[in-house]
């Protein structure tokens, strides 16, 4: 045992190294990122880790390792569990032999994501039980314990983590590598009566299922982190995950409280107890009311007359992440305290939004820019995607119409050309989210026959979520060097006549590629090839020359670079954020900037 | 048993809040104290406001901090420093980057940055302000990549934490480059 500082997620991966996890698999999305990464970076070396294409591919290949009898994590973002929903829904019906954690990283707000879909809920849809920590520490040693219960019952086990836990950094204790479990794999044994879903193999499983999980209820009402602390009073409160050390913090007396880390299977005895000689219970949950259904639930059941209050009954907020202040507000008008009048202050003075947006330099500002210019005038839709070039909706680039998930922007792109075909519809898709989900839709738009640009933004990595490596980057996570898998070939192996490929920051050759290949019939393709300036470290700066330059602002209101900045009334560079694109150089109509070098970006 | 003590770090992404947490939080950890931080971490860190909350005892459940609770803000733009502000205690500590930072927003009319008015507004409502020319910082050290270390070296010697100088230091040679250090450590020294 040794202490380390660490990130949740970087606990949840110790603690799956130390549960003996043998193979790792997932993909990126914020916040559940450093789990794959930090079990690649602390691999013992026998732990195989790879980022997959995405997170159905993920679950198949950990369920393939499962069914061989190894240990097996995957990593998700909650969005990401339902591209992997296809084959987690039929795997809880086949069962594992090695036990299988699926990590999913829940986003109560949401902070960096497009829904605030609640994993627990899921479990119950799926039917797989779930685990959900309440700190770091704990995260640890509760993946560990996941692992044990998946193995000890033959079923993926979900364990769901939120924003707070996943990246709070906490000084925990871990086991040393020399205490790490060495598990031999046992290898795939052939039975088609146990590994092949056939209708007649679902009907029975799934009642054994059923079964199962109702005797799980009660053996979880013994599971240590099904919690009761004792409090007094005839008023409880029931909470879970990073909740309950909002519930702690804000708590100035002694209140009963139960914490619920199994929200499924339900651990209802449990419950009961904790409900014995209440009159009300307040639960204190983010996301979907779960908790409070269960306990509802859980007095018709036993015929309690405890009143259970939540979300449901307009005392938690029902959407949005809570925090120690909404809590405490919730628990002091439960508990009928005065509220604490907030101090008065005075009026702030107005100040500046700050969106996030494109880094100075980056090459999807160009790109974006190239085609706004080159479509001017033109009836046109822009669908957007999912990565850091969402952020070319902001002004004043304003060229992101649609986002919706991983890869939609392609068959949104396609729907409304077939509604509208005089418009002209534009898919951008950035180089990992073509490999996750685009080529799909690309068929799909080949062999229906739409009328669409394809825009790939090839960057070179998976920017968003801090650069991981993907098909086209030729790297994997274990650092061996592969062949490329080229997104050009794909397109052409699919048919695509047109397929160019241009680099974005040459300005003038870009919007005339634009405007040659968008008046093209069917679909083409533009291949926007220029790398992320976060990874390349680009040394040259441009520089604005104050003589020359008329204070026109076209440079400034143009592109929203950061790194354009005003003085007076004329323009200026932050030297410090400017990467020497020169992009603004391209477009000042006096030529008053220079000193980029847009080679020495790459 | 020492009591508790909340920090806030705040700034725009990209300016190095997060090593900033990290140094303090290895600092204290070699005073044997407990740790807690919350980040941002994701989309926000493209040039958009970000925060750090750290808690230092043994008597914190939350990474996160309740409004009203924080000993210490280190902002490291003045604006940043204004939308943190209700989060400090009466007779907390700010200690503030002067420098603004105008986003595209602003120079596009989008939204406002009254400057004066921000600084004012620091000025008349915090009692205990500790105030950053980060630029002649920047000039005068050679480099305006360690504004973080300068703001947490006029943190500790505001005196608003129990920590030391000496242990920022050594958080600083185990994290950092070594042919950094004599930068960072004359960052460190700066105010
Ligand atoms: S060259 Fe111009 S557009 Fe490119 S990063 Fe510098 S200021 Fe921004
Ligand atoms: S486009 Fe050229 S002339 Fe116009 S403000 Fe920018 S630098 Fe000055």
């Amino acid at each position: 045992m040794h202490t380390e500082f660490l990130m949740g997620n970087e606990a949840i991966a110790l603690g799956a190294l130390a549960a003996g996890v043998h193979l790792v698999a997932g993909y990126p999305g914020t916040p559940s990122t450093e789990v794959l990464e930090t079990a690649a970076k602390r691999n013992p070396g026998s732990v195989y880790v790879e980022w997959s294409i995405n997170e159905k591919a993920a679950m198949e290949v950990a369920a393939g390792a499962a069914y061989a009898g190894a240990r097996a994590l995957v990593t998700m973002k909650q969005v990401g569990l339902n591209v992997a929903s296809d084959p987690l829904m039929s795997l809880e019906y086949i069962g594992v032999k090695g036990g299988l954690v699926v990590m999913v990283a829940d986003d109560p707000g949401p902070i960096s994501s497009q829904t605030e879909q609640d994993t627990r809920t899921f479990a119950m849809f799926s039917k797989v039980p779930l685990f959900d920590p309440s700190s770091v520490q704990e995260a640890y040693t509760m993946i560990q314990e996941a692992f044990e219960f998946s193995e000890k019952y033959g079923t993926p086990v979900f364990f769901r983590a939120t924003t707070r836990v996943d990246h709070g950094y906490e000084a925990i204790d871990v086991k040393d590598e020399a205490e790490y479990k060495k598990l031999p794999v046992e290898g795939f044994i052939k039975d088609s009566s146990r590994w092949v879903i056939f209708p007649r193999l679902s009907v029975v499983n799934h009642a054994k299922i059923e079964r199962r999980n109702a005797a799980l209820s009660d053996t979880l009402s013994d599971y240590p982190g099904n919690q009761i602390l004792p409090g007094q009073g005839r008023k409880g409160i029931a909470s879970h995950g990073i909740n309950f050390t909002y519930v702690q913090e804000a708590l100035t007396e002694e209140v009963p409280l139960l914490r619920v880390a199994t929200p499924f299977p339900f651990p209802e005895r449990k419950a009961v107890e904790f409900m014995e000689g209440l009159d009300e219970v307040l639960c204190v949950e983010e996301l979907d009311p779960v908790i409070e259904r269960a306990l509802t639930y859980v007095c018709g059941k036993f015929g309690l007359k405890t009143r259970i209050r939540g979300k449901l009954t307009g005392d938690i907020a029902p959407s949005g992440e809570n925090t120690i202040a909404s809590v405490r507000a919730a628990i002091d008008a439960f508990l009928e305290k005065e509220p604490v009048a907030a101090p008065q202050s005075d009026p702030l003075p107005p100040l500046p939004v700050r969106p996030p947006v494109l880094c100075a330099g980056c090459p999807h500002r160009a790109s974006f820019y190239a085609v706004k210019r080159a479509m001017q005038g033109q009836k046109t839709i822009f669908c957007g995607d999912i990565g850091c070039y969402t952020l070319g909706n902001a002004q004043p680039l304003d060229m992101c119409d649609t986002c919706l998930c991983m890869g939609a922007g392609l068959g949104i792109a396609q729907g409304v050309f077939h509604m509208e075909p005089d418009t002209k519809a534009f898919a951008f898709v950035g180089d990992s989210t073509f490999f996750a989900s685009g080529i799909t839709g690309t068929i799909n738009a080949f062999y229906n026959q739409a009328d669409m640009t394809l825009v790939v933004l090839d960057n070179s990595t998976t920017a968003m979520t801090g650069h991981q490596p993907h098909p086209g980057t030729g790297r994997t996570v274990m650092g061996q060097v592969v062949e490329k898998v080229r997104i050009e070939n794909i397109l052409k192996a699919i048919g695509l006549a047109t397929v160019e490929i241009v680099d974005p920051l040459d300005h003038k050759l870009a919007v005339k590629t634009v405007k040659r290949v968008a008046a093209e019939p069917g679909v083409k393709a533009i291949i926007f090839r220029s790398p992320c300036v976060a990874i390349t470290k680009p040394k040259a700066r441009a520089k604005v020359d104050p003589e020359r330059c008329v204070g026109c602002r076209r440079c400034i209101d143009q592109l929203g670079c950061p790194a354009l900045i005003l003085d007076g009334k004329k323009a200026m560079i932050d030297t410090s954020l400017c990467t020497g694109c020169t992009l603004c150089e391209q477009i000042c109509p006096v030529g008053a900037i220079s000193g980029g070098d847009r080679d020495a970006q790459k | 048993m020492p009591k508790n003590e909340n920090i806030i770090l705040c700034g725009i992404g990209g300016q190095g809040t997060i090593l900033a947490s990290k140094l303090l939080a290895a600092a204290a950890m070699k005073r044997g104290m407990a740790v807690k931080t919350a980040e941002t971490i994701g989309m926000a860190q493209r040039g958009g406001s970000v925060f750090s909350h750290i808690r230092l005892g043994e008597d914190v459940h939350a990474p996160l901090i309740a409004p009203g609770q924080a000993d210490l803000i280190i902002a490291f733009e003045p604006a940043e420093a204004v939308r943190h502000l209700h989060m400090l205690r009466p007779g907390g500590r700010v200690v503030v980057s002067t420098r603004p930072i105008f986003p595209t927003s602003v120079l596009v009319g989008q939204s406002q940055y009254p400057v004066e008015e921000v600084i004012d507004y620091l000025k008349t409502h915090v009692e205990h302000l500790t105030m950053v020319d980060s630029e002649q910082a920047a000039k005068d050290l050679g480099s305006s990549k360690v504004l973080n270390v300068v703001l947490l070296g006029a943190a500790i010697r505001s005196g608003a934490l129990s920590l030391k100088e000496e242990d920022i230091l050594e958080a600083i040679h185990e994290r950092v480059a070594e042919r950094f250090h004599a930068l960072n450590e004359n960052a460190l020294k700066y105010v």
